[in-house]
Parts: structure tokens; sequence; C-alpha cells
């Protein structure tokens, strides 16, 4: 192991800071899976009977669908029957209506996470929708955004008072049988995010979730439903870190975005989730069912991440380019260390006519870890004049790591120009000593790299995110000259 | 004579198993231009680079002291932040990290260093684009990545760049000048000359006596075989120009 591996250790390494376990009393089903189960959760919800027939026919596909087992990633076999498939905070009554109302150790472990919700609130004009468990626990802001007629609530909440939104929407673009993950999603979810924006309204502020996952055993399968109406615009924050422990904990999200006629989303997530200790012991399993609709014609549906946690990342947030003109973007950075697994990638689905995609990924690899970029440029016959340019990029640290990439591209228009480039590099040796040279410390060198390396991904990063999205890679962005 | 400000003693260095320094005896006292010439594989990069701190080089026997202190117990960052700069050879391109940025941060590890005030972001931009004007260096060069699709010239005008703002107490020079169209050796020489002073040193490798036609330096010294076999005036650069290497090479055999 040569001196710039050992010191990587500790740059990338460095001990993962949000490992604590806040001690409140769930109310948790015992583990399994199982009609009960499903029909426990939905009247603990209270939900509507169409919701609950959604659940059923899900879990029905669900068992008789296989775990997927293509991606490159090595884990145990999960036993789904050994999970726990509610919990939420104990509620003293129907749940807080206002801050005052939230237990204030739930508050102590925003804290402790960097989110003071009545600081970034305020200060930042961020409405935060914090996920605790699996039941939302606070929402900020909720009358700002209503002035603009925007719905920005709990999952949970949205089923209760926009009903019929819900029910036209929900599984439109992840249909409940999609994939084994979506299926045990669509059957299991017990809460999430809704937001929808009206005709014209460009949203008042960034929408941000900070998800968390407490209770031990608990598997978490978030449901996100995001609907930018004709002509809207939303940028959309979803930020994840989970406390330290030494099982393996499953995570299976879905997240469903539509933009009809001239609408835009962006959505960017910085995902922080125990990865697992050095030696690849512990750390969150993470399915995540990923895809948005561009229904209407231009209308723009842009996916940022930063992914620096989790043992096992298997991720592919995808565009249907549906609309006539409408684009698709993908940016990522992703990041493994240690044992560390990540096979992400993005699905982009060209239907209509002049429609584009543009896909910047850079995987980061060091210690032990693995990271592969999976993606899938798809055109169709009616897709004439359309456009793709992919840029995968992988940055290798020490002699341990790996990087791959598997790009599918299908075809079946004549006229359609699809662009696809890769590279793989060390962080070079040169590099490194031209930094000292210059009298810059080791790791502030490392950092400067690493950041140059990622530059045109965390460029696309909302001003809020990006300081987190710096931490997380422990990176010293650009300064403001130049 | 001016006291030394770099002291070589019976330096020897090696890559794997190769020797590449073989007995260095050199002095630069401060306030004087040494230039160091010689044949390619001589050794002339070597010693820069075991200057510098470079990883991969070995040493096997001797001492470098600078400014009274043990250079080589010190770690490269910490030689530059004592004002030793390298001008490299081949600068090296690190895409997406911004050129200005970096000095900046080369800057600021140096005044901490000195247990100065870090420089503004303000009066730096002035000082750097002041600085660039001198080396004809187009504004746009200072948000671009560092020699990120910069010419072999550019490359080497930023390495000058790059050592007028830092102001180092010794500047050594690795081929500045290969690469160089006559009207980019102009520029670099003067960027060269602007840093001659009584408080500072400069040594100047190079292969050829042309950059030598700008900069006149007080000491001459033909390396060869990883050690010095002579030193003399500037005369010697004008007689190695005329001879080539091989008389010398002779002579020391």
């Amino acid at each position: 192991m040569s001196a710039q591996d050992i010191h990587l250790d500790t740059v990338l390494a460095r001990g993962y800071q949000h490992g604590f376990v806040t001690d409140i009393e769930s109310d948790t089903v015992p583990p399994g899976l199982d009609e009960e189960t499903i029909r426990f959760i939905s009247a603990k919800k209270k939900e509507p009977q169409f919701l609950l027939d959604w659940r059923l026919r899900a879990l029905e596909r669900w068992f008789t669908m296989k775990e997927p087992h293509w991606g490159k990633l090595k884990y145990k076999p999960i036993d789904y029957q050994a999970i726990s498939y509610y919990s939420a905070p104990k509620a003293k009554t129907d749940g807080p209506k206002s801050l005052s109302e939230v237990d204030p150790k739930l508050l102590a472990t925003y804290e402790k996470l960097g989110v003071p919700l009545h600081e970034r609130a305020r200060l930042a004009g961020v409405a935060v929708d914090a996920v605790f468990d699996s039941v939302s626990v606070a929402t900020t802001f909720k009358d700002r955004l209503a002035a603009a007629g925007v719905v920005f609530c709990p999952f949970s909440e949205a089923v209760q008072t926009h009903p019929e939104l819900v029910e036209q929407y929900l599984g439109t673009v992840v249909p409940y049988g999609d994939n084994f993950f979506a299926a045990l999603n669509s059957a299991a979810f017990t809460d999430g995010s809704f937001v929808y924006i009206p005709p014209g309204v460009r949203c008042p502020m960034e929408l941000s979730t900070y998800f968390r996952i407490n209770a031990a055993k608990t598997g978490q399968f978030e449901r996100t439903l995001i609907i930018a109406d004709k002509g809207s615009h939303v940028s959309y924050l979803e930020g994840c870190t989970a406390p330290m422990r030494d099982e393996n904990q499953l995570h299976a999200a879905v997240v469903e975005l539509v933009a009809l006629d001239d609408a835009q989303i962006k959505y960017s997530t910085v995902q922080n989730w125990y990865p697992g200790d050095e030696q690849g012991r512990g750390g969150i399993y993470n399915f995540v069912t990923k895809r948005g609709e561009c229904r209407g014609r231009n209308s723009k549906i842009s996916w940022t991440q930063v992914e620096t946690g989790s043992a096992i990342t298997w991720k592919y947030p995808s565009c249907v380019l549906r609309g006539e003109n409408s684009v698709g973007e993908f940016y990522s950075v992703a990041v493994t260390n240690n044992y560390q697994q990540a096979d992400t990638g993005t699905k982009m689905i060209h239907l209509g006519a002049n429609t584009r995609s543009t896909i910047i990924s850079k995987g980061i690899s060091a210690g032990h870890a693995h990271n592969t970029y999976r993606g899938l440029v798809s055109v169709m016959p009616g897709a004439t004049g359309a456009r793709n340019f992919t840029q995968c990029d992988s940055l290798l640290i020490g002699g341990q790591c790996g990087a791959h990439t598997v790009p599918y591209i299908e075809t079946r228009n004549p006229q359609a120009i699809v662009e696809h480039e890769a590279s793989t590099s060390r962080i070079g040796e040169d590099q490194l000593f031209y930094c000292l040279q210059r009298g810059l410390s080791e790791e502030d060198a490392v950092n400067m790299i690493v950041s140059g390396f990622c530059r045109t991904v965390l460029k696309e990063l909302p001003m809020e995110f990006a300081v987190e999205a710096q931490n997380l890679l422990a990176v010293s962005l650009e300064g403001a000259v130049g | 004579m001016n006291p030394s400000l770099l002291s070589i003693r019976n330096l020897h260095a090696r890559v794997g198993d190769r020797e590449v320094l073989r007995g260095i005896e050199l002095d630069v006292p401060v306030g004087e231009v040494h230039a160091i010439m010689g044949p390619n594989g001589s050794g002339k990069s070597s010693l820069s680079n075991v200057l510098g701190g470079k990883p991969g080089y070995e040493v096997t026997a001797g001492t470098v002291t600078y400014r009274g202190r043990d250079l080589l117990a010190m770690a490269p960052e910490e030689r530059a932040r004592e004002g030793l700069f390298l001008g490299f050879q081949y600068p090296v391109e690190i895409p997406g990290v911004n050129n200005t940025y970096l000095l900046r941060a080369a800057l600021n590890a140096a005044r901490r260093h000195r247990g100065q005030p870090e420089v503004d972001a303000y009066d730096f931009l002035e000082l750097v684009r002041a600085r660039a004007q001198l080396m004809k260096l187009d504004e746009s060069f200072l948000s671009r990545g560092v020699n990120e699709g910069f010419s072999g010239g550019e490359k080497k005008r930023n390495e000058i760049l790059q050592m007028l703002v830092l102001e180092p107490v010794l500047a050594v020079l690795d081929e500045t000048d290969s690469g160089l169209d006559i009207d980019a050796l102009k520029v670099v020489a003067d960027g060269i000359n602007r840093q001659r002073s009584p408080e500072r040193a400069l040594v100047l490798v190079t292969h050829y006596q042309r950059l030598l036609d700008h900069v006149a330096p007080d000491r001459v010294h033909v390396l060869a075989g990883g050690r010095i076999v002579k030193s003399a005036g500037p005369e010697l650069a004008r007689e190695l120009e005329q001879r080539g290497y091989d008389w010398l090479l002779e002579e020391a055999a």
C-alpha cells in the first residue's frame, strides 16, 4: 500500500458521522409480509378502498416474482419474512399539527444531522417534509405553498386530502409489477411525499425531504409522487442519512415523476446512508426505482444525484420521453469506498419526436469497492430526431477497487443520434505531487482533484445541496475567484 | 560570497534499481542564478525531483541543506511552503480544477505557514491579473482548468506565472525553455529575470544555451552521469553550445 492509499483511507473513509440511534418507542408490527400485514398498514392509515386493492394486487404479483440478480452486486440473501413492515413514532393524538408538537428527541436527532428545522426553514426558505421512519412528523411552510396552490405533504395525507390525484397518477410511471422491488414497495409502502404543482405555477421554493431510517430491522418503503401540471416548475431535494448499526437494513423506495406539457421537474438527491464499516459489515441495502415521465410536449425532467452511502446501491433514475421535444437529464456522482458496491445508472427511453437526453456519470472507487455504471438509451421508431449524449467517467483510487461501465444502446430509428464517451483513470500521482509542490496538504490536494473530476455534476446541484455534497465528498469546492 | 541558500553534499539517489544521482556537490548562494546543463539522461530532472521530494526517488546517501535546514527531512508541501518552487518540465493537467483556485490555495498555504493572514479574493485577483499580463496570458486562462487543454508553451508560461505569484525563495525550473518559440521564450525569460533578487536564487535546468542568452547565469554547472563534472562562469554555456557535451564527458571519464 502506497502512502497515497493510506492517506485516502483517512480522507474518503473518514468515520461515518451520523451514527446514533434515537430512543423512541416504535409502534412496530411483527416481522413478516402477508395480506394481513397489508390490511393492517392500510387500515392504520385509513386508506380508501382503491389503494388497499392496489396494494393487494401488488402483493399478489410480488409473490410470483424473483429477486433480480443481474446487477454486479454480491450480498447475502434477504429474508423478506424477517422484516417488520410498519414502524411509526408514537403519536400523542393523530400526529403533530406543528413543530411545537413534534417530539423534542426527534428534533434533536435532526439537529445532530445538521437539519435544524426551524433554522433551515426560516433562513433558507426551504419547506422540509421530514420523514422519520415511516410517518412524516413535521411539515413546514405549508401556508406559503398553499397560497401558490402547491400541494406538498406526506403521501398518507395526500391520500386523504387529494385521493383523486393519487388514484389518477399512482403507478402510472412505475406500475406495481414493474420489478421485484417496486412490487414490494407498492404492496408495503408506508409513507413518503406527494407533490402537485398546478398549471402555470413556478413553485416558490425548493421542496426538500430528509429521510431517516431508525427503528431496528425495519425496512423502509417510501413512496414519492410528484406531478408537475402544464407549464409548471418544481425543484425537489432529497437528502438521506441513517444512524450507525450492525445489521443490514433494506430500503426499497419508489419515486414517480410526471411532467405534463411545458412542465419542468428537477430532482436532486444527496444520499449518505450508512455504508457499512471498514470490513464491509452492516450498511444499508438500497434498491430504488426512480422514474420520471415527460408526458407532455416540451417537458423536462432532470435527475441529479450524489451517492456516497449504502452498502449496496441498485438505482437507475430514468426518464420516459413521451412528449414531443421533451428533455431528460441524468447527472450522477457515485462514490464507493471500503466494501461498498454500487450498480447505478439511468435509462433514457425516447418515444416522442425530437426528444433529447444527456447522461453525465462520474464514478469514484476507493478501497475494495466496486462501482458499476449501467445505462440504457433506447430510441423507439416514433422518436425521429432523437438525440442522446452520454459521458461516463470513472476515477480509481488505490489498487483494490473496480470500475465497470455497461452501456446499452438500442435504436430503432435510423435518424437518431446517440453519442457515448467513456473514460477510466487513476487519481494521478503526478497530479497529487503537483499540488503538494505548490504547498497544498495531501487532503486538500485529493479533495481538489476529486472535486474537479465531479465538477460538471456538482454544478447542477441547487445551492442548498451543494454544501452538503461538498461535505459528503470531503471536497473543498472552488472558491469565489475565477 | 553570499551564504548558501542551497547546499548539496555527496547526494546519491535511485529510482528502483537505477542509480540516477551519484554524488552531487552543489552550492547556490542567495542572490544568484545557476544553470545546470547536461545531455539527456544525465540526471537533470532527477535532481529537480529529489529537491521537490517526488515519490519514487530514494535518497541513498548525502545531505541537502536549504535555508539552514535538512531539506530531505521535510515533506514536499513543507518544502513548498518554505519557498522552494519547482517549475515542471511537463506540467500536469488537473481537469475541472480552476487555475486561479489552485494558485490562491497555494499562496494561502504558504502565507498561513508564515503566520500571515490569507489574501482576500479581490486583492488576489488583482495580483494574478497583473502577473498574467506580464506573461502575456489571456485572462481566460485564469478561469480554465489547471493546464487543461493548454498548449506546451502556455503550460510553461503558466508555470512562470505561478512562480511570479508565489515569489519563492528558491525556484528550480526544469527545462522551462523546451518547446517554446522565440517569442514565448522571451516572455518566459522576462518572467525569470523579474524573479531575480538579492533575497532569492534560481536554478535553471536546461539542455540548451538559448535561454541563457536572455537570462544571464552567475554560474554554470554541467551534469553528466549523475555527477557535476564541471562548474564555471557563464562562458561555459557558450563553450558548450559550440563544442557540445562530448569533450566534457571524455574529460570526466
